[in-house]
Parts: C-alpha cells; structure tokens; sequence
C-alpha cells in the first residue's frame, strides 16, 4: 500500500483513542513493576538458602491484601474512562451508518436531504463528536480504528453505536475485527479526517450524481458497464446502475483504495480487480467478468472517471 | 526406604492392619487378577496405569499435531502478502488449530494425567468405574483422529473454534465443515463428562482409609473442582452445539436475526463454557504445581488451605466471568463493568496460590531439576499472562485489544504458561512412575532453554502487534502497517518452541521405559503416588494419617509393600479398591471392579462412528454404529451390580466390609446424581436460551402470531407426568417388598405410558396451534424444550425395559437394586424436568402477559 494510514493505537488521534492510550500506559507500566517484584521474589526463594518466612503475611499480604487494593483503584479507574467513552453527550448533528458486509463496508451520510451512500471509506470531519451507527446484514463484523476508538461490533439485528471525534486531520486505517470468513484478512478502509470546512465541501461533491465524461473510450465503457452485468450489483447514481449487492461506485475513482483496502487505487490495479478481482481477493463476492480485451479497458476507462 | 529407628517402628507395626508374613499365593494371587494383558490385547486393557498412559500418549499426539497446524500458520504470517497458504487453507487451519489444542489436547490431556495419577495419589487400585474411562478414552482418540483428518480432506471446519453464527449456519457455511465441529466437538464433550465422573466418584469415594478431605493431596483438590467445573461449565457448550447443529440441519432459528433469533446467544453459550474451560485447563496445572514445588523444595506446602479455598474460589468465580470475551458486542456499560470486576477478582485466588508457592520456595532447599526449572519458566510465563489477563479486564482497553494479537500473546502466556508449563514440569517430575527411572536431565534443561526461549520469542512481540493493529485471525496482511518485523520474530520463535518439544519427545523415547513393578521415589517426595507400585497399584491399600504420609512414615513404602495395610491380596477373587466415606475417608465396602474388556473399545468406536457418520450424512451406518455402541455399553452393564456375591470380607483391623452398597452410600447412585447435575445444567441451559430469547424480543411473548396452547392442555400434561411419577413410587415400593415381578412390570409400564402421554399432549397442543418452529425462534425454543424432554423419554425407557429385563432374569431384587435405583433417579429427574419445561412455556408467559 502506497498511502500511509496508522493503524496503531500507539498514536491515537481521537479522543478515544487518547483516554485508552492513557490508561494503557498505567497498566504497562504497572504491569512491569509488579512483573520485577514477583520475580526477583520467586528467582531468590529459589536460589537462596531455605530460611524461615512469616507465611501468613506473604500468602494473605501479597496473594490478597495487595491485590485488592492495586484492583479498586484501577477498577475505579477503568470505570471512570469506561463512563467517558460511552457518555453519548448532547445530541450530536451527524449521523454516519456503516454498514459491515462480507467484505467490505456501506457508509451512508444521514443528511437532511437523505442520505448519502458510499462504500470503502469513512470521511469525518476534525473535531466533532460524529455519531456511528452500526450494523450487518450477514454475518458479524466489528468496526475498528485503533487510532480513533476502540472497536465496536457489528451483529445482525442489532445497531450498536460509536461517538467518534478525531482530533487530528489526517488519514487512519480500520480494519474489521471480527473473523467474518474468507477475506476477513481483507476488510478494511481508510478513514479520511477532513479539515474544519473541508468536510461540507466533501460531502456536496459526494451527494452529487456521476458526471458524464467526454472521453470516448469511457463513454463506451458506461454502455458495456451495463451490459458486462456490472450494473446488477452496483449503483452509479445518476445512471440506471442501481444494484445493491456490492458497493455503490458513484464516485469510487475519488477514493484511495480499492477492494475495501486492498490495492491501491489507480488504473492498473482497476483494471485488474474489475478483470479478475478473485486473484486479488480469492473469494470475494464478485465473479470475474468474461469479456473482450477492450469491453474491460472500457469499463477501466468509465469507472476510473468516476470521480 | 530407611526406617526411622527401632523402637517407633516396632511400635507401629503392632498396630497395622495386616500381620506379617503374609499367607502363600496372596500376591500371586493379585498379581493375576490385576495383570495387564500382552500383544495386541493390551487394547483391551481397562486398568487406569494403561488407560493412562494411552490417553497421555493420544493427548500429546494431539499437541504435536496442532503445534504443526501453528508452524504453518506461523510459516504462512511471516512475511506480509505471503501465498504459502491461501485463505481457505489457513482458516481451516486455524480453526483446527484453536480447536484441537482445546478439545483434544488441554482437556484430554489434564483428565489423561489425572486418570493416570489420581488412583495411586489416593491409595486406590483403580478409578470406580474402569470401563467407563477406557469407553471415554477410545471414543475421543477414535473419533478425535477421524475428526483431525477432515483436513486432508479440506472440509474441515473454518469458522474459528468459537464458532460464531451466522457465519457457521447454514446460509454462510453451508459445507459439513461445521457440521464436524458441531457433531464431532459434541461427542468429545460426552468423553469428558465421562471423565469427569469418574474422577469426582474416584476422589470422593475411593480415598485410602483415613485420607479425610483435609489430607488429600492438592492435585485432587484441583481436579474435583475442575470435575465439578466440566459438570456445569461443559453443559452450555453441549447445548449450544445442539441447537446449532438443529439450526443448521432443519432450520430452526435460534441465531438468525430476521427469524427472532439472536446471534448473541451463541456467544453467551460459547462463553459460558468457554471461559470455565480456561480454568479447567489451569486448575489441574496449578494442582500439578503444588504437588512439585514441596517435592522439589522438600518443605510442606504453605498456606495448604489457602490453597484449596483458592482453587474453590476461582471455580465459582470462572462461571461468572463470560461476558468480558463480548465487550465489544454493545453490552450496557453497567453489565461489563460487572463482568470486569469478577475478571479482576480471580486475581486474588490466583495471587494466594502463587504466593503460598514463593513461600513454600522460600523456606525449602531447592533442588535444580527439569522439573524446578520448567516450575521457573511456568512462574515468569504465567505471571506475565495473569498481567495482560488483568489489562483485558479492563473494559476500555479491551476495546482496543479485544481480538488482536495482543488477546493471542495474552491466551498463550496463559494457556502455554500456565498449562503446558507444568505439564511439562509434571512429565519430567513423575516419569519415575512409569518406568523406575528418571527422564535425562540433559534434555530435560535443554528443551526447558529451548522451549522458554522460543516461547517468549514468539509471543511476546504479538502484544505489540496487536497494539499496533492487527487483528487475529487474519491469513495474511499489507506491508507497511508496521507488523513485518515482528510477525517474523514470532515465526522464528515458534520454531525454536517447536525444537524444545522435540527434544522432550525425542527423551521420552529414549528414556521412557513401561515397566510393571515401580519402585522409583527418586525425588524423596511426600505422597502415595510414589509408593511402590505394579499393576494392581500397591501391594495393600495405605492407612493415611497424614498429609505427606511418605515423610510422616519413611516405613510406609515397606509396611504397604509387605502387605500390612488394608486389603493386601484379593478378598473376592477379583480387582477391588475400597470405597470410603467422602469427607472422613471412613472404610465403608470393598468395590469388586470390572476387569478387562473389548467391550470399551468397541462401545468407544460405535460411538465415534455414530457421530461421524451422521455428519457425513450416511444415516444408516450411523444407525449400525449406535446400536453397536448400545449393545457393547449394556452388555457390559449386564455383568455389574451383582449384589453381595460374597460375605462381608476382613480387610484388616478386624474391619469387616460388605462387597455391595445400594442407595446414597452406593459409588454408583454418586455418579447418578453427578450425571444429573450435567443433565440439568444442559436443561438450564436451554432454559436459558428460552428466556433469553424472550428477553430480546420485542413486544408479546409468544410473538405476534403465535398462541399458546390451552391451559387445560398444560393442566392434563403436569398431571400425567406426576401420575408417572407416582407409578414408578409404587414400583419402588413394590421392589422393597419383593412383590410379583408382573406387578412391578405393570407399575413400571403405566409410569412410561404416562410419561409418553404428557409428552404427546404438550406437542399435540403446540402442534394443533400450528406452531412451526421453522418460522420463528419462539417456536423453535418451545419445540426444542419438547424435545430434549422427549429424548429423556426415550431414555428412561430404554433404561426401565433394562431393569425389568434384569428382574425378569432375576438380576434384581430387594437387596440387590442399584440398577433400579439409578433408573429411578434419572426418571424422578425427568418429571422434575417436564414440570419446569411446563412452568417456563405455559406458566410464566400467562402470568407475565
């Protein structure tokens, strides 16, 4: 992958993210210190000369009396951030649902004019509390960006949600978390954090319908697109392109990557996932297209200029 | 043996049980009955020290074959975008991998070494039911390597070993590969309730005279809570693969969202027997250690009733902590920070045994063994696994952690750490037992070097890994997300674990040698394991008065093996052990054990091939093997309770004991009310799942669309089942008075027809409403209930047909009345069940809506 997207949650760049790290840190390091006592205790009984211990105080002062103390402070404290993280806070404006599906994702925008579909990446703005709502329609996913938040899963029948603020611009990888069958290994997306301002503009090109191209070989490739079969699992709004199964392409060229993380996106590595995406992504739900040579460079040339 | 000086041994000897010398052909005599047979015939062996070791063996053929399974995975993640497996070969694998450590190597393996153990640490001949462990023992090898080989097949099973639905029902996995896991992990399930059993029976009941609870070594106190753990922890699991398995094969929606269904409800199963099954495997370590460490120390173990309450603590305690595996399902704060606060409490009891080791550790003179210096690597392992154990608790950072590799470096530390650790530890400190002689210390520090080394090498990267973000259960990965390096680390590592394994294989095949007579206490150790044995265990069964009775009474190894303790020879001409009170250890009869049989092994391999088959849908060969299973499993019940063949014979001490119990004293009527406890923790199980489903629907219950059958109906169908109840009373009273045979045949016949008719008017009721349990989980639940219970029906006619078949050969009588008492626990159980059953589908929604 070209585009470099952390997926650590050692540099969290939302506000999540930041508590967890914060209490990881304690429990590193409070795990390291307790590690070097119990040693260096067990590694001397061992290799010192047998000598008389109060027993009761080692087994009652370290096995109970230490613990329990070290426990509820750190529960207290766990639960403190726990609160934190899923305190919903005063009603927040947006509303994303991601959608997990084998395997990749549905991201639709609630909007007051309706919302916006699209597929295989998140765009959120910088610095506000975004409300996820999220869900599947097969099998069970879980919604990660370790950089963001912690994970959330994505049960069928269910909604749970998420409230997300990311307090860096910037782009972050997610990648499910549940084992979800075949290419779980391959289900993730880039999250995009725009810029105070950015993201509106975002969202308005991303409301709008395909724009036509004035290339002819793309204009050829809008016709074949259809009659390829492409058209029964996608949408391209503003065409009659509006199957569901897979993910809505409106304005997949715009994207960066493909195949729900996998490759780049650029001409070569479309034109190979529209040409036999099962070598890329063995089991995916898209078959390979069986058509001539320049039918496939035709629909490269179309779906490369949805933009 | 030295003696201890002159004049407290002669002292003694006066007062123990059996004189000196002891009359001609009594050993002789023993050694026949118990002798172990050559050849091919030792498969036929049932004897705990052969069955032991067979177990052992097949366990850790078992972790070879999934540590095999793990270098592949390893092999294959070792460099990013790698193609050495694809992704349907690695999520077989991986799957198989999780699945088989689980299910045929950590439970197999501490019930193998317990089996193997446990008669002589208690000072019995054998465990009660010899036949009962040999059956369990060739069922999960037979079927475990039958269920293995689905990989060369590529239809093993690839949805993970928790196996969540949907993605394991029938819409997303629609091969046999799940249908394996169900039906093959459910049968391995039976072998270890078998287990189970008998090893609560064999601690309880079959102790040396005087090992009251309090002297009984730790190791036992270990495995009669973990017993006691697969008695209710194994239940959930055993359900939950049930209603999958009916889900999957007649579509019955127990887990499908849009049915009414919830897939949550799996996980609640799984995890109910799942995060017990983590201490299940742990216990029996934790016991091992605290047989080792004294041994090795050669001080008494600190803090022993620390100890034991610790090990009860974190047997009730593991029940209540499933819910922190589901953090991340959406669960309301308030509930995981319950679930937390369990997690963390388990800290203490774990912190009590680990301390009372350090002490124990402190005041001894540690000896540098294999054995003490795989103890070290099991501390330094085990506690950085308790650590990590204790971060994962903790909610928040769960949910960054949660199903990364941070949990597989978490579960190894733990499961590697702090089981196969002291499993190893415990290979290398009772390997004298098999043979006389020592396993080499060479070898024995260098696969200890190897093993740690490649251990920590492996694991410890993956909680960086994860942190970094990468989740399990991946077959391969990008480059550039920061996981190269680290996941090649952990590749060269696994391999360096694998080299410390061979070499204690390699050892074990060098050094190991069977031999009959063992009189090897090589490590000075303190209990009765270590005294010398032959097939029959020890020459005489050892009066116990203390908790280390071999350094209490160095003269105790000649005594026992001199036979002057209780029962030195056979008193019935068969194999024996004594039965003694559970708490006291109090001599209460001599227990005439079944010998040696192919019928286990044939029982075992119907079985098998009963589970097997119906996965492969070949349903009349699955019948065939039922019924050979069937007919093994009776012909051998055939031969038992035999009643008092024999007077009551001399022991010792003047003690006269009886050779036949019936009732609450009887070690059968024990194992009854154990497999009831099973029996009943499946039924609240599914009860459960009832009201849990209840729970998450929306709305009415029954649903919108379904109706409940008239009261009247429920009515006629509790009374039927109380009128059954009274029938087999009247049974009872009849067989205390030694009626007609024909009037126990007609009371025993009403109380079955009344059992069938409540059966088929709850059905009839569900059935005329037209409930379909096809069409939604409401149905489904209700006719699952039906079900089980119809299945007790089945049961308890199977058994009452056996028990008049016994009275009309005249194999039952007055006195002689344990077949028909435990037919008539299971059957009072059965009523008990339907009313509940009625209680929870007629009852409680009338008095809710």
């Amino acid at each position: 992958m070209q585009v470099s997207a952390s997926q650590s949650a050692f540099d969290p760049a939302g506000a999540n993210a930041v508590l967890i790290d914060r209490l990881s840190s304690v429990l590193y390091i409070g795990a390291a210190l307790i590690f070097a006592i119990v040693m260096t205790l067990a590694v001397v009984a061992v290799f010192r000369r047998a000598s008389g211990v109060p027993t009761r105080a080692w087994v009652l002062g370290g096995g109970v009396a230490i613990p329990a103390v070290v426990l509820t402070a750190l529960l207290a404290y766990a639960l403190a951030v726990g609160n934190a993280l899923s305190d919903e806070g005063p009603d927040c404006g947006t509303i994303i649902h991601v959608n997990g599906k084998r395997w990749w994702w549905e991201v639709r925008y609630e909007q007051p004019a309706g919302a916006i579909v699209s597929a295989n990446e998140l765009h959120l703005p910088v610095g506000r509390t975004v409300k996820l709502l999220l869900a599947s329609d097969d099998v069970i996913h879980s919604f990660w960006v370790p950089a963001l938040s912690g994970k959330v899963d994505m049960i069928p029948g269910r909604v749970n949600h998420l409230m997300l603020k990311a307090d860096k611009p910037g782009v972050y990888r997610a990648q499910c978390a549940e084992f979800c069958g075949a290419q779980h290994a391959f289900m993730a997306m880039l999250v995009v954090v725009h810029e105070e301002g950015e993201y509106e503009r975002w969202l308005e090109r991303e409301a709008r319908p395909a724009g036509s191209s004035t290339d002819t070989q793309a204009q050829r490739g809008a016709a074949d697109f259809t009659s390829a079969g492409c058209a029964a699992c996608h949408t391209v709004r503003g065409t009659s392109a509006a199957g569901r199964l897979g993910p809505d392409l409106t304005h997949v060229a715009s994207r960066l990557t493909l195949g729900a993380g996998v490759l780049d996106n650029n001409r070569a590595s479309l034109a190979g996932w529209i040409s036999n995406s099962q070598a890329v992504k063995p089991g995916n739900l898209m078959p390979p297209i069986k058509v001539p040579v320049e039918t496939l460079h035709a629909i490269t040339a179309y779906v490369a200029g949805l933009e | 043996m030295s003696s201890a000086g002159a004049s407290p041994a002669a002292a003694a000897e006066d007062s123990l049980p059996n004189p000196l010398p002891r009359p001609q052909g009594e050993l002789e005599a023993l050694e026949r009955v118990w002798k172990t047979p050559r050849g091919w015939r030792i498969f036929s062996a049932v004897n705990n020290t052969t069955i032991g070791l067979f177990y052992i063996g097949t366990a850790l053929l078992f972790l070879v074959l999934a540590g095999v399974l793990a270098l592949l995975m390893r092999t294959q993640l070792a460099v990013p975008d790698n193609d050495f497996l694809g992704n349907r070969a690695y999520n077989q694998i991986f799957t198989m991998h999780g699945t088989v450590m689980m299910f045929l190597f950590a439970v197999p393996v501490v019930e193998a070494v317990a089996v193997f153990l446990l008669p002589n640490m208690l000072g019995a001949r054998d465990l009660p039911f010899p036949r009962l462990s040999a059956y369990a023992y060739w069922a999960y090898a037979i079927g475990g390597l039958a269920f293995f080989c689905t990989l060369f097949f590529g239809v093993a099973p690839d949805g993970g070993w928790f196996m969540y639905p949907p993605l394991t029902s029938y819409t997303y996995a629609p091969d046999s590969g799940a249908d394996w896991w169900l039906l093959g992990i459910g049968f391995i399930e039976i072998s270890a309730i078998a287990g189970a059993i008998e090893l609560v029976v064999g601690i309880l009941r079959t102790r040396a005279p005087g090992m009251s609870l309090a002297k009984m070594p730790i190791f036992a106190w270990a495995m009669l809570v973990v017993g006691a753990m697969i008695v209710f922890g194994f239940p959930p699991i055993i359900l939950g693969t049930l209603l999958l398995e009916i889900e999957r094969e007649f579509h019955w929606p127990f887990f499908i969202a849009e049915k009414g269904g919830d897939a949550v409800l799996w996980q609640h199963l799984f995890w109910l027997f799942g995060h017990p099954e983590v201490y299940i495997i742990f216990l029996p370590a934790a016991g091992m250690v605290s047989m080792i460490v004294p041994a090795m120390a050669r001080v008494p173990l600190v803090g022993y009733r620390c100890i034991v309450a610790a090990l009860l603590a974190v047997g009730v305690l593991s029940m209540g902590l499933w819910a922190h595996h589901m953090y991340a399902t959406g669960m309301p704060h308030l509930s995981t920070a319950l679930f937390s606060a369990a997690s963390m409490a388990v800290t203490i009891p774990t912190g009590i045994q680990l301390f009372s080791w350090i002490a124990t550790l402190w005041r001894g003179e540690v000896r540098m063994a294999s054995p003490s210096w795989f103890l070290l690597a099991f501390l330094a392992t085990f506690v950085i696994g308790g650590l990590t154990g204790v971060m994962l608790a903790v909610v928040p950072f769960d949910w960054q952690a949660h199903d990364t590799y941070f949990v597989v470096a978490h579960l190894h530390y733990v499961l590697i750490g702090g089981m196969v650790f002291p499993l190893f530890a415990a290979l290398y400190y009772w390997a004298p037992l098999v043979g006389g002689r020592p396993l080499s210390e060479r070898m024995g520090k260098w696969a200890c070097a190897l093993m740690f080394t490649g251990f920590h090498v492996t694991f410890f990267p993956m909680h960086i890994t994860g942190m970094l973000g990468m989740p399990r259960r991946v077959y391969t990965y990008s480059a550039g997300l920061g996981w190269d390096g680290l996941n090649l680390v952990s590749t060269m590592g696994a391999f360096v674990l694998a080299a410390g394994v061979l070499v204690v294989l390699v050892d074990i095949a060098l050094h190991l040698r069977v031999a009959g007579k063992v009189r090897a206490n090589v490590w000075d150790s303190p209990t009765l394991e270590w005294l010398p044995a032959d097939d029959y265990g020890f020459r005489s069964i050892p009066r116990v008065d203390h908790r280390y009775p071999l350094w209490a009474r160095p003269s105790l190894a000649d005594e026992v093996d001199s036979g002057q303790h209780y029962l030195p020879g056979t008193a019935t001409g068969g194999r024996e052990t004594i039965v003694t009170s559970p708490v006291e250890g109090r001599p209460q009869y001599v227990l005439i054990l079944t010998g040696d049989s192919w019928l286990p092994l044939v029982a075992g391999a119907g079985t098998a091939a009963f589970f097997l088959l119906l996965t492969a849908k070949l349903h009349a060969p699955a019948v065939l093997g039922a019924l050979v299973a069937l007919g093994a499993i009776f012909r051998w019940l055939w031969a038992t309770d035999r009643g008092a063949t024999h007077a009551p014979v001399d022991v010792g001490d003047g003690l006269a004991l009886p050779v036949y119990a019936s009732g609450p004293q009887a070690h059968s009527w024990w194992a009854m009310v154990v497999l009831m406890l099973v029996d009943g923790t499946v039924c609240a199980s599914l009860l459960f799942s009832y009201f849990y489903l209840w729970t998450v629907t929306p709305g009415a219950w029954p649903p919108a669309g379904h109706a409940l059958p008239a009261m009247s109906s429920a009515a006629a169908a509790a009374s039927l089942w109380l009128a059954s109840s009274a029938a087999l009373s009247w049974a009872n009273h009849l067989l205390g008075r030694q009626s007609s045979k024909g009037a126990l045949a007609l009371a025993v016949c009403v109380g079955l027809a009344c059992a069938v008719a409540a059966l088929c008017v709850q059905w009839q009721g569900h059935a005329q409403n037209g409930l379909d349990p096809t069409v939604h989980a409401y149905a489904a639940a209700v006719y699952a209930t039906l079900a089980y219970q119809a299945l007790h029906v089945v049961v308890i006619a199977i058994m009452g047909a056996y028990t008049l078949a016994r009275a009309f050969c005249g194999l039952l009588a007055a006195d002689r009345r344990v077949t028909f008492d435990n037919t008539r626990l299971l059957w009072q159980y059965t009523i008990g069940q339907g009313l509940a059953i009625i209680a929870a589908v007629h009852v409680l929604p009338r008095l809710a809506g």
